[in-house]
């Protein structure tokens, strides 16, 4: 099967590695650099799990085909921490149990981030609005919608 | 299945490749074609794409608003020249399908998808496709699935003398994402306090984008209140064929589109 070379940034480092032609960034960041923190949700742009930020704007990994992101600087959840040091948003889905069974979480996590960072302090509508990609299975949005107002009156990037 | 991406660097050479094969499609933002590749469809091994600049404009020519194929939902709402449209593009999928859906790549989206091809519907918009001379959007749907062999580099938009001429609404349920029970475009130009040559047009009303011609016809002459709606309310539903799917039924999208027809009509707050 034909393979191509593709390099991005990756939470601010270079990868560099061969996907089969045709892959999804999702496969690609899941199977082949092994960052699982994007899950596989429904395949079809419905529940938006699987939401990465590609140049800081959310898109959803497993309907972007991988090579298009060649060059391109590309962020999951696994980089939202340094060290062991949390980001704002990661805090805030703790102290506001915004993660109930946890699946929609780095998706919901990518959205919230998008929004933060172009517009620290938010309205709860713009944080609808931001998140309303995003299907919560066990339908726990106020807690979601909390967390992510509570991680921008923390003021956003400060434990980032 | 094995699949291999063609990239290329002109139009109209992907146009070239994409009309000399069976079994490619033309890849635009990704969120039909990937996702068709994601559920394993078979009927495809090639996919073609192109990086040409030209599908990434947005230009004022003559009396036509341009608007690129590659063009995004985002790129629509962020964009000065088509902020007329931005009330459009906000109301397709959430921000991630927003920052890939493209205003080419709607043309092609299956019902009850395409409310902005309804909305380019109602502005008389003609696609262009590469190579070939521009064909009203009415022709392109009634032959869209022939029409898939094609790329689209652009559609043109004539100038709207009012902007507040065109109207909108997206019916869902479930607010603020989500799949239409039906959309309504409408393009309701005045002389003298009288409608002339109106265009309406519906989303999720049929197997593609439709023109409510009924409609249009029972408008003309008339005036915009409660009086001169009537007949265009009585026939709301002619020619319509609304599928049932998960969304709604084809009996409840039929009872439904007077209702939501007379308040863009009359401008109602929903």
């Amino acid at each position: 099967m034909a393979k191509k070379p593709i390099q991005f940034q990756l939470n601010g480092s270079g990868q560099a590695i061969f996907a089969e032609e045709g892959s999804n960034l999702l496969d690609v960041l899941r199977r082949g650099v092994g960052d699982l923190s994007p899950k596989y949700g429904c395949g079809q742009g419905t529940c938006g799990t699987c939401t990465v930020l590609v140049n800081g704007e959310p898109r959803l990994s497993c309907l972007t085909l991988a090579e298009t992101v060649e060059g391109q600087s590309v962020e999951t959840t696994a980089g939202l921490a340094h060290g062991p040091q949390l980001h704002a948003l990661q805090h805030a889905f703790m102290d506001n149990f915004a993660a109930q069974c946890g699946y929609c979480t780095p998706g919901m996590l990518m959205a919230a981030k998008a929004l933060l960072d172009r517009n620290p302090s938010p309205s709860r509508e713009e944080v609808v609005e931001a998140i309303s990609g995003n299907i919560c299975r066990c339908t726990g949005y106020e807690p979601i919608i909390n967390a992510v107002l509570a991680a921008a009156q923390s003021g956003g990037r400060r434990y980032g | 299945m094995p699949m291999s991406v063609k990239t290329f660097a002109q139009v109209d050479e992907a146009a070239r490749a994409l009309a000399a094969s069976r079994s490619a499609r033309y890849l635009g933002g990704g969120t039909l074609i990937m996702r068709a590749v994601n559920y394993g469809d078979q009927s495809f091994d090639t996919i073609i794409r192109t990086t040409d600049p030209r599908l990434k404009q947005i230009a004022q020519q003559g009396d036509m608003l341009v608007i690129g194929a590659g063009i995004t939902m985002s790129e629509v709402i962020a964009n000065r020249e088509t902020a007329f449209l931005a009330p459009v593009a906000r109301t397709v999928g959430g921000p991630a399908i927003r920052n890939m859906a493209t205003v080419g790549g709607n043309l092609f989206a299956a019902s009850p998808y395409g409310d902005f091809t309804a909305a380019l519907l109602a502005l008389d918009a003609r696609v262009v496709p590469a190579g070939g001379q521009p064909i009203s959007l009415d022709e392109f749907l009634n032959a869209r699935e022939r029409n898939a062999g094609l790329v689209i580099v652009s559609v043109q938009i004539p100038r709207l003398r009012d902007v507040n001429a065109f109207r909108y609404v997206k019916v869902s349920r479930v607010k603020p994402k989500g799949i239409a029970v039906m959309s309504i475009a409408a393009v309701l130009p005045m002389q003298a306090g009288r409608l002339a040559n109106a265009r309406v047009a519906y989303g999720a009303m049929g197997p593609r984008p439709l023109r409510a011609l009924a409609v249009e016809r029972a408008l003309e002459g008339r005036s915009l209140d409660e009086a001169g709606i009537a007949q265009a309310l009585a026939v709301a539903t002619e020619g319509v064929d609304p599928p049932s799917d998960p969304i709604a039924s084809d009996w409840y999208r039929r009872q439904i589109a007077p209702v939501h027809l007379k308040r863009l009509l009359l401008g109602q707050r929903r």
